[in-house]
């Protein structure tokens, strides 16, 4: 079994490997995190088959998101969601005010502009997880003040 | 029935996810280029990247000393793996000269529910780009490559390390 910091360090290359990646193809600077997001999804959708194999099945929706916000969240990050609301229409909003991958960088709004590469991949880690147990979503994130984030997800109905 | 009873182990489940966000990645690399060589060389450089500030974990968690040769280098690199992949590499085929060794292991953290097509891609060069990183940053200059790879159809996995230079500290510029 592999120690916290090792997927801590490959965290942040990923984000390094393709923000160099996206520079040399289109040679301006404009910051391409869709693959970051996509590495997140591939990973979370797999990884919520295995979490999710023995457990008892959701009653419903919101029953899901209590198990992302609840062990989900404390396996990876360490810690619960602090604050979790919903609209009752799809809309979930969840709020950690000490998100892992940002506590190491700021305490303020210093490094503001950098937040949204270290909350892409736990966006698509979400999205994919859900999407495994059939929930299309669409997951953002926002980054008021470091190192607290909101995730918002907005469940797609057809 | 109770949820309580049914937690989730939480070491396992990072693993986990290390292990399928490497798998992630890697695909998505190949994806984009097809070239395993170019596939190859940039998990490497991810690789060197992680160790390089591996090292001060390392360093900071064992208050190991400084390695006078390479049998002392090569208990290190073994600890360290324990460390931080749970693996127990066993150290092997020394060269007469003592300057090279192998790293044999059967199991592997990264390679776990991986089956790829012989293709000549290395999947776990983010390995050797670790610790030749991590050697770089003690000074040591040291060459690491596959020697067997169980992904492509050997009993093991055979990761050779040999010890190139030691490298000098440079006189600061314009102090010489």
């Amino acid at each position: 079994m592999a120690d916290d910091i090792v997927f801590e360090l490959l965290h942040s290359e990923i984000i390094n490997y393709v923000l160099e990646n996206s520079k040399t193809t289109n040679g301006s600077k404009e910051v391409d995190l869709s693959l970051v997001e996509y590495i997140g999804f591939a990973a979370g959708y797999k990884i919520m088959e295995r979490l999710t194999r023995e457990w008892p099945r959701f009653k419903d929706e919101l029953d899901t998101m209590k198990f992302i916000c609840t062990d989900f969240w404390t396996c990876i990050y360490k810690k619960q969601i602090d604050n979790l609301r919903t609209n009752h229409q799809g809309v979930y909003v969840l709020q950690d005010n000490a998100f892992r991958f940002l506590t190491n960088l700021s305490n303020s709004q210093q490094y503001l502009e950098f937040a949204p590469r270290y909350v892409a991949y736990t966006c698509g880690l979400i999205r994919g997880g859900l999407a495994n147990l059939c929930i299309n979503s669409v997951v953002t994130a926002e980054v008021q003040s470091m190192p607290s984030c909101k995730f918002h997800i907005h469940v797609q109905r057809t | 029935m109770s949820r309580q009873t049914s937690r989730l182990d939480a070491k396992k489940v990072n693993s986990e996810l290390l292990t399928l966000t490497y798998g992630a990645l890697v695909s998505q690399m190949l994806k984009e280029t097809e070239n395993n060589d170019e596939v190859n060389k940039h998990l490497e450089r991810i690789g060197y990247n992680m160790g390089v500030r591996l090292i001060e974990d390392f360093l900071a968690r064992t208050s190991s000393n400084r390695c006078l040769e390479m049998r002392e280098t090569a208990d290190k690199i073994q600890q360290a793996f324990r460390l931080y992949l749970n693996m127990q590499p066993t150290v092997t085929s020394w060269s007469s000269s003592g300057d090279e060794f192998s790293l044999v292991w059967d199991q592997c953290p990264l390679s776990e529910w991986v089956e790829i097509p012989n293709s000549g891609l290395k999947y776990c060069a983010l390995i050797p780009g670790a610790i030749r990183g991590a050697l770089q940053m003690v000074q040591l200059e040291v060459q690491c490559w596959f020697v067997q790879d169980q992904l492509r159809g050997d009993a093991v996995t055979e990761l050779r390390v040999k010890y190139i230079k030691r490298l000098e500290d440079a006189v600061p510029a314009g102090e010489d």
